[in-house]
């Protein structure tokens, strides 16, 4: 009993100090977040006033304007006071969610992002996924059996996959099993036979909430081949990462003595390589999220799938500037919060870092 | 004679170029990399010679001709023909001039600008330090892609601004490559031997440091080089870059892409293209790595 309470009095104030350190990590992050955050808005509020010509003018197109109008615009936009006030005032817009107006559907910009942000958060959660669940063991079983036939291939498809232009993947996988096997639909996230009700946004959760088991598996058959395409490269770079690290491990004293203890090779894989291996795999599965919205603007404009990717590509090309500003910088913003967390998360599943 | 039998002596430049050549060469793959690319290189060099025909030409007898192996297909167009009647393997040829060139300029523009931001970081430290990491930051914050697409909108698309833009995305890594390896080297005796010895600033950053940073450098570049080629095409593809009906390999296939049910060739083979030139690049750029950096190999 004294033994017991000896032992728990020694270790609660590591305890504290261990959540102390957590936090003052995460504080620490945070505060370097905020002069990049600050870049990023300055970049967007620049992103308009860039523009070579008059961007009232530029908006106006080519039916020309009328000054009376002009001089309304100007002041809608506030273009007629100073840059630090304008600055000043994007600045308190955007911290109430305010982004301005779309010029095309004359809505607000925070909203179009954000209806139709769950169709790419859908489509890159099933990428991810479909990355991860043939990523991860392909790289395992490659780093098992180093130097032979089933590990040259996992490092030449996934050198193929790192390598691929995607846009073509698409086309290609489109010809293939939409159009030669007729097995996939081609656009769209579900049949145009059913009208779901928007709840979640995501249209697999939202069929299942109708109980239209139908729709649903439409919108599983949907979701395939862009997965498979978004995913390729994510893929392709969680394998390679999680070959590498694999054998670096498998190289680690503990490993072989794990060996040594006689433990069966199973549990050596994965208990004592894989789990240390998956530190840095982990890292890089966070980092591929900047990659997946970069990548969700090719494969939706592919696929006609109604996600972000494919409503900044028309803003740009309808010169919606309101739109195409508020886009940039909401995507750096959910960029910049996801690898924060991966940061985060890379300080808890591996304590060392934290010092 | 006798100055070429005998081995260099280690240390110097000769003998560190034959040890490199010695370590790349034993690897297969670098070397298939660096013999693919030497040939398009030649290729796109010479395209009015190799090309069969004018990239222009638009035969209107023989729109969507299919490839020679078809039995419609005719030997007068290897690869077959698209929409209007051009025929596609010479203007995939005379595409890899532009996707190579204007790959090469922006792997140039962005190595340059990385390095001199870079040295400048790495070497004075303090504020100046500060600001061009938070400032190359902000660049990494953006998806490139999307970075590259608002630019493109706001210099209007085009080759130029696709140049520019994309040379702005792949900033950031050489000058966070070219700052990290300027700190390490920066306190090693030589450095502090030329200096003492009364080198200037300019002298020591791009005399003495910059010759030993260059290793990273170099295998970004080829990294840079073929991620360039993808963006380069995806913005053709997007049709925010290279304008039709300019051959570039990505402007190609956003072209065929209304044909893609009864004209296969027409997206297969340009995609293709650029797949192996990316492959082949990323290929050589792991055999340069192996062989520059022992300490960065890949197990």
């Amino acid at each position: 009993m004294v033994r017991e309470a000896a032992l728990t009095a020694a270790s609660r104030p590591r305890v504290t100090s261990q959540t102390s350190n957590m936090l003052r990590f995460l504080l620490v992050k945070l505060a370097q977040l905020v002069p990049t955050f600050i870049g990023v808005t300055i970049v967007a509020f620049a992103f308009i006033r860039l523009l070579p010509g008059d961007p009232i003018l530029l908006m106006a197109g080519e039916r020309g304007i009328s000054a009376a109008r002009y001089a309304e615009l100007q002041a809608q936009f506030g273009f007629d006071r100073p840059l630090v006030v304008q600055y000043w005032d994007f600045l308190k817009g955007l911290l109430q969610g305010d982004l301005g107006d779309s010029l095309v559907t004359h809505s607000p910009v925070t909203g179009e992002f954000f209806s139709r942000f769950p169709a790419t958060l859908e489509l890159s959660l099933f990428a991810l996924a479909f990355a991860v669940i043939i990523g991860l063991p392909a790289g395992v079983l490659a780093a098992t059996r180093r130097g032979k036939l089933l590990d040259h291939t996992v490092v030449g498809v996934s050198l193929t996959g790192y390598s691929m232009p995607i846009f073509w993947w698409g086309l290609l996988l489109i010809m293939f099993f939409s159009g030669t096997l007729g097995w996939t639909p081609v656009s769209g996230r579900i049949s145009f036979m059913y009208f779901i009700d928007s709840v979640t946004g995501f249209m697999t959760i939202d069929t299942l909430l109708a109980g239209n088991w139908d729709a649903f598996l439409s919108a599983l058959h949907h979701l395939v081949l862009p997965s498979i395409v978004l995913g390729t490269i994510p893929l392709a770079v969680i394998a390679r990462q999680t070959r590498s690290s694999m054998l670096e491990v498998l190289g680690e004293d503990y490993v072989r003595t794990a060996r040594a203890k006689g433990l069966s090779n199973f549990r050596v894989i994965m208990v004592h390589t894989l789990r240390n291996a998956l530190i840095s795999v982990v890292t890089v599965i966070g980092l591929q999220v900047g990659l997946l919205l970069a990548g969700a603007i090719l494969t939706e404009t592919i696929f006609s799938w109604p996600g972000i990717g494919k409503w900044m590509i028309d803003a740009i090309s309808r010169r919606d500037y309101p739109s195409v500003q508020g886009g940039l910088v909401l995507i750096a913003f959910i960029v910049m919060i996801v690898n924060l967390l991966v940061d985060v998360a890379y300080g808890v599943i591996n304590p060392r870092i934290r010092h | 004679m006798a100055a070429i039998s005998t081995p260099a002596a280690p240390g110097t430049f000769r003998y560190q170029l034959g040890s490199f050549w010695k370590d790349f060469s034993t690897n297969r793959g670098a070397l298939t990399g660096l013999i693919f690319i030497t040939l398009i290189m030649l290729v796109a060099l010479f395209a009015p010679w190799v090309a069969p025909h004018d990239p222009a030409m638009q035969d209107r007898s023989a729109l969507l001709v299919p490839p020679v192996w078809h039995d419609e297909g005719s030997w007068r167009y290897l690869l077959g023909t698209d929409a209007v009647g051009r025929d596609i393997l010479s203007r995939l040829i005379f595409g890899a001039r532009y996707s190579l060139s204007i790959s090469a300029m922006v792997v140039l523009l962005s190595m340059i600008g990385g390095i001199f931001l870079g040295l400048l970081a790495g070497y004075f430290r303090g504020w100046v330090e500060t600001i061009i990491t938070r400032v190359m930051d902000v660049v990494l914050a953006f998806p490139s892609l999307l970075l590259a697409l608002g630019l493109v909108a706001i210099l209007s698309p085009g080759l130029t601004s696709a140049m520019i833009a994309i040379a702005l995305v792949q900033l950031p890594y050489f000058v966070r490559l070219t700052r990290a390896a300027v700190i390490g080297e920066k306190s090693r005796e030589y450095v502090i031997a030329s200096r003492l010895a009364g080198a200037g600033h300019m002298r020591l950053m791009f005399n003495t440091l910059l010759p030993n940073c260059m290793a990273p450098l170099i295998v970004q570049a080829t990294l840079s080089f073929s991620t360039a080629i993808l963006d380069i095409a995806a913005l053709g593809f997007l049709g925010m870059g290279v304008q039709p009906p300019t051959p570039e390999w990505g402007a190609m296939l956003a072209n065929a892409r209304e044909f893609m049910g009864s004209a296969y060739w027409a997206v297969t083979f340009p995609g293709l293209v650029i797949l192996l030139t990316v492959l082949m690049i990323n290929v050589m750029g792991d055999g340069l790595r192996d062989a520059l950096d022992p300490k960065m190999k890949r197990s």
